[in-house]
């Protein structure tokens, strides 16, 4: 069965050179990609049983002689991402088909999108299976390159604003990357992850030190681990909803998954074991600060997403088999709840005309459903018991109080910290844009712009250059933000009490979209209940890539390693 | 392994003024920079090759005579990518010249909302560093206000 390992690559890729035919048919460009993607589904599916079965799966392509060819890897780590990675996909395509492809803007080139979100996923695939490193490097670039296109869709000054930094902080860590190939190769003579496993270990310490630092730091670029992490909460929120929400599920877990190859396989008694926790704790710390701070509901995710890389770092740096799997079950947890929070998020912004706190409010009332699809994956991203987040933080903190550092014991509490203070940034976001009154939202803002003239009034409380309202904190500009609400002449700037007051809402959401959107939460939620035996997953996962002889004699025959 | 020292010090120089220029505002002088950096690292494949050989073509030389392929063939991937990112970067100098007739790369939002902070608060040092010239980008962006 080995020959289903490159079809979660080729696939996409076909459709995509399809799609790009089909470019004037729109019904047929629909019906390729998503069956493309469902297809992709399945055979994610069949990897999994099969690895889980039979041991991993190795094809070497173009049937080279064995050290010499590509080789494509599925293990048992490498098909629970493909899989999961498949599902969300195919989940973002049907919503983004229900969003009329076109995003929210017109003049958004519609026929472009179904082959680049095919290569993207084609990317993401051939990062998962990757056997050797440059194919690791090849598939970093498909994604990427995908990744700038869906960015900078129609091109709007905002979007090219993020996406200038977007492209040049990627391409920077691409060149990184080159250079940490150029120097394995010359080190070792090869860049295929099972030679390189028994070579390195032959190398003087300095030597894989270096290596090891190189490649950590590109990955960890890619995995938006701080203090790499800067790039991220400014250039995703710009991008289209469906677009946004694929990147915060799928791209920073292919660098937390090539981080996890990495460490297991080639570098596997980690001097870096005491750096990566500190990476761990500052990036979970200093990304939820960050999401507290935010009044854009957008802006607070992608926050809260650089803040919970810092649970997988926290897996993965500790080096246990209780650590890799409880950070392989987070992986697959958080690539679901992510997602699902930016498409609803998505809903939220056409149904109330905005995804900032000071212009929502009443959204429960007017969209009871979309209230109940932001509120259970919001309390799954918390980790309120008995949900996926909950279990997932509990593996990794009993794996953090197993190893019993003094490092580890801090990391434990940053984590619980930081769970703290995702439920209060999830807890606010609820209270302003679902539980307020619109008149209530409304009425802040008139009280926000009218802060000039009064020096203090009832329940805003002004520090400085900022204002604290009720439990949160504004600064000048979202006060600037309020005024223009409030100045009646100018109707650009407008909050949902204005909008619904004339009317120009939509009251009702596409199915499509909604369906997608609940197919996503539904998913997560049977995460939970299929909690128990997704946990002997992992633990055979994490076996596995603690075991490297299983991965060398699966990939080379004896005497070519 | 024994390497080449001209190779070392071409690659050297190309990184640095790449990393150089990449600092720079200007979106043009950053792709240049990215050029220059790109060409840097595939020379430094060169130097992780090995000693130059005979051309790495069957019949044409005995194998131990002839230099290394693998790295020829990665650099020539590399450079088939950094062609396509280039043209794509060009792309985006030009849209942002449409949008705002300059190519400057702007402060991201949080970067901004921190300096409007350090404007604000007498104590502070770090709005003296950031002052002047960059004053202009203090308030957001017409358009940008308009699309949000």
């Amino acid at each position: 069965m080995t020959w289903l390992v490159p079809l979660p690559v080729i696939l996409p890729l076909l459709g995509a050179g399809l799609t790009l035919m089909l470019s004037r048919h729109p019904v047929l460009q629909r019906a390729v990609s998503t069956s493309v993607l469902a297809a992709v589904v399945a055979i994610a599916a069949t990897l999994l049983y099969q690895t889980d079965r039979h041991g991993p799966q190795v094809l070497w392509l173009g049937a080279w002689q064995e050290p010499l060819g590509i080789s494509l890897v599925a293990d048992r780590l490498s098909a629970l991402m493909l899989l999961v990675s498949a599902l969300v996909t195919l989940a973002v395509l049907v919503y983004s088909i229900g969003q009329g492809m076109t995003g929210d803007e017109r003049e958004t080139p519609v026929t472009i999108y179904h082959p680049t979100f095919l290569v993207l996923a084609a990317g993401v695939s051939n990062a998962f299976l990757a056997g050797d490193l440059f194919n690791l490097f090849v598939s970093f670039e498909m994604l990427l390159f995908a990744s700038y296109v869906l960015l900078t869709l129609g091109g709007t000054s905002a979007r090219i604003r993020a996406g200038t930094i977007y492209v040049v902080v990627n391409v920077v860590s691409s060149s990184l990357f080159l250079i940490s190939l150029a120097a394995v190769y010359a080190a070792t003579g090869s860049l295929n992850l099972a030679q390189l496993a028994g070579r390195v270990s032959d190398l003087p310490d300095p030597v894989s030190l270096v290596l090891q630092l190189l490649l950590v730091t590109t990955f960890a670029i890619k995995a938006a681990v701080f203090p790499l992490s800067f790039w991220l909460p400014d250039s995703y929120p710009t991008a289209p909803a469906p677009v946004t929400a694929v990147f915060a599920g799928l791209l920073t877990k292919v660098g937390v998954y090539a981080i996890i190859r990495i460490q297991t396989l080639v570098f596997p008694d980690s001097p870096l074991t005491d750096l990566l926790l500190a990476a761990a704790l500052l990036t979970l710390v200093v990304g939820i600060l960050g999401a507290v701070a935010q009044t854009d509901i957008k802006r607070m995710l992608s926050f809260t997403l650089v803040s919970h890389i810092g649970y997988m770092m926290f897996g993965i740096s500790l080096g246990t088999m209780a650590g890799y799997s409880g950070a392989i079950f987070y992986v697959a947890h958080h690539i679901t709840i992510q997602t699902a929070l930016f498409l609803v998020l998505g809903l939220v912004e056409r149904r109330g005309g905005s995804t900032s706190l000071i212009k929502l409010g009443g959204l429960a009332r007017l969209a009871p459903l979309l209230g109940v699809l932001f509120f259970v994956p919001a309390m799954n991203l918390a980790g309120i018991p008995p949900m996926s987040g909950f279990l997932g933080k509990v593996a990794l903190t009993e794996a953090g109080l197993r190893v019993g550092t003094p490092l580890a014991y801090a990391v434990v509490a940053a984590g619980m910290l930081t769970s703290l203070l995702t439920l209060y940034a999830v807890a606010k976001c609820w209270n302003l844009a679902f539980w307020r009154t619109p008149e209530e939202a409304h009425g802040m803002a008139r009280e926000l712009s009218g802060l000039d003239r009064r020096a203090t009034s009832r329940d805003v409380v002004r520090h400085r250059d900022h204002v604290h309202a009720g439990a949160s904190s504004l600064n000048a500009r979202d006060l600037d933000e309020a005024r223009s609400i409030v100045d009646e002449g100018d109707g650009t700037n407008q909050d949902l009490y204005q909008l619904a007051d004339q009317g120009v809402l939509p009251t009702r959401l596409p199915r499509t979209m909604v369906a997608a959107t609940g197919a996503l939460v539904g998913v997560s939620l049977a995460l939970t209940v299929v909690a128990g035996p997704l946990f002997g997953y992992t633990e055979r996962a994490a076996a596995d890539v603690g075991d490297r002889d299983l991965y060398i004699s699966s990939v080379l025959p004896e005497g070519s390693r | 392994m024994t390497a080449n020292l001209s190779l070392i010090l071409a690659a050297a120089a190309m990184i640095g003024c790449g990393v150089y220029l990449i600092l720079e505002r200007s979106l043009t002088r950053v792709l240049v920079g990215l050029v220059l950096l790109g060409n840097g690292v595939n020379v430094l494949f060169l130097i992780a090759s090995g000693p130059a050989g005979r051309a790495p073509i069957v019949g044409e030389a005995v194998p131990s005579a002839m230099s290394d392929p693998l790295p020829q063939a990665l650099v020539l991937t590399a450079i088939v990518i950094s062609l396509g990112t280039s043209a794509f970067v060009l792309a985006m100098a030009y849209r942002s010249w449409q949008l705002t007739g300059h190519d400057d790369v702007q402060d991201d939002v949080e970067d901004r909302a921190i300096r409007r902070l350090a404007a604000a608060d007498q104590a502070s040092d770090s709005f003296d560093l950031s002052s002047g010239e960059a004053e202009h980008d203090l308030d957001m962006p017409e358009e940008e206000r308009r699309s949000r």
